[in-house]
């Protein structure tokens, strides 16, 4: 038990719902930008998702491709491991399971790789049955190159750094390999819920 | 500092408060005894929680001020008037109060003597203090890489570790570049507005001489700093950044 802060009552904030809260946060209505280097602008006509590593065939898909596929509007919660949460974000995109569909793979793991060098690691399971998307639209708009556009992945059941900005495509892996955070003492897996923000929480 | 190995996981910690130093009207800086620091990097953060009477506990992150070297654990706090935890860092806390914490948090932003140099720092308001650590633990290991410090506020007032770092520009430790955004005085030699391609060439290293870039402030700062240096010729790889969110 931690104990009491002298002083200190906070200055708790109205939220409609606290059971939507994890452990820790604090609910914003501001959009904050995290990124460990320069937003990177790659054009349209340059971009591809590629779905590659232990895999039978590799798959590819240019931007116009991606647009093509059957997307779905999704409204979730999102939770970054600095500690915001923002309710109700509105998204557009493809479904990994949707991708995941055009490749055979055995591999239980993978590494979401994106344009300035950005990896996350993941399950098969954390992306599958309806949990992940490759989100181009944030509110009705194309998504903000400082937000991850032209596409980002979208992960929300996970901390935030998992929903890769500016994803350019999946590595299947046989075993769990770390990505950019999780090497640098985040934690591997990333539950807001179970507080999972650094290794051995 | 007591110093203790905790591989694997970063435990909570209540350090005491040895003491309050006024930085500027809403900026303090919180010198702080943990009793199990294993040491940390220029450049990395910690996590704070409050804990209210009711049990109801905030979260935040803030920058280390203090170099490795150092006796005792620093961190700056600028008081966000909306903000929750901050106004009582800034405020309320007094030396002998507890505060707890964990870290340290995160190792790319950071930098070492075995990454090199040349270095250039490039601060938007408090955006300055993890360079302050920086700055410190190179004058630790003997200034071993040349630096250049870009630091951006909006008035001279609101300038952080004023004294400090022109004590660490006449050791020689580092070469400062100011720029003021919103007022200056009538006898400013500084730079005056918003960083932009133009000053960064002419307060930046080449590219061609591969400086090692740190960007550290408000988010738009950051956004717009990092892409006048790609747009300059900076590589991307060579460039680290670390945004503050509007919240806190």
């Amino acid at each position: 038990m931690s104990p009491v802060s002298r002083g200190f009552f906070g200055r708790r904030r109205p939220v409609a719902d606290p059971s939507r809260v994890p452990p820790g946060q604090y609910v914003t209505s501001d959009f904050p930008v995290l990124s460990a280097g320069p937003t990177p602008h790659t054009p349209l006509d340059e971009w591809s998702f590629t779905i590659q590593g232990a895999v039978e065939k590799p798959v590819s898909w240019p931007w116009v491709e991606m647009l093509s596929l059957p997307s779905e509007m999704v409204t979730v919660d999102i939770h970054c491991v600095t500690k915001w949460t923002k309710l109700d974000t509105r998204w557009r995109g493809v479904s990994v399971d949707t991708l995941l569909e055009a490749v055979q793979s055995e591999a239980d793991y993978l590494t979401v790789r994106c344009d300035g060098g950005y990896t996350t690691n993941l399950s098969r399971e954390d992306v599958s049955d309806g949990k992940a998307w490759v989100a181009y639209e944030y509110d009705g708009d194309p998504l903000e190159p400082e937000h991850g556009g032209p596409a980002r992945l979208l992960v929300p059941h996970l901390y935030f750094w998992k929903s890769a900005k500016w994803v350019r495509g999946i590595t299947f892996t046989k075993d769990d390999e770390p990505g950019f955070w999780e090497n640098y003492g985040y934690h591997n897996h990333g539950d807001p819920w179970l507080e999972q923000r650094y290794q051995g929480d | 500092m007591a110093r203790a190995a905790l591989p694997g996981r970063l435990n909570w910690q209540l350090a005491t408060v040895v003491e309050l130093r006024d930085e500027t009207a809403s900026v303090k800086s919180i010198v702080l005894d943990p009793p199990q620091w294993q040491g940390h990097r220029a450049g990395q953060h910690v996590d704070v929680r409050l804990t209210a009477p009711d049990g109801y506990q905030a979260q935040r992150s803030y920058s280390i001020a203090s170099a490795p070297e150092d006796e005792h654990l620093v961190l700056t706090v600028e008081r966000l008037d909306d903000g929750e935890v901050s106004p009582y860092l800034v405020d309320e806390l007094t030396p002998g109060d507890e505060l707890e914490l964990r870290g340290p948090i995160g190792g790319y932003f950071v930098w070492e003597q075995s990454q090199g140099g040349p270095l250039l720092l490039i601060a938007g308001g408090s955006g300055i203090v993890p360079f302050r650590a920086i700055l410190r633990h190179g004058t630790a290991v003997g200034n071993p890489v040349a630096v250049r410090l870009l630091y951006s506020s909006r008035s001279l007032d609101e300038v952080i570790y004023r004294e400090e770092l022109i004590g660490l520009e006449d050791d020689g430790a580092v070469e400062i570049d100011y720029t003021l955004t919103r007022v200056w005085p009538d006898d400013w030699h500084g730079h005056r507005g918003r960083i932009d391609r133009e000053l960064l060439e002419e307060v930046a290293w080449e590219p061609s001489e591969q400086p090692l870039v740190f960007v550290c402030g408000p988010s738009g700062f950051v956004e717009a700093a990092a892409q006048a240096l790609v747009e300059n010729g900076h590589a991307t790889k060579r460039i680290r950044t670390e945004r503050f969110g509007p919240t806190s």
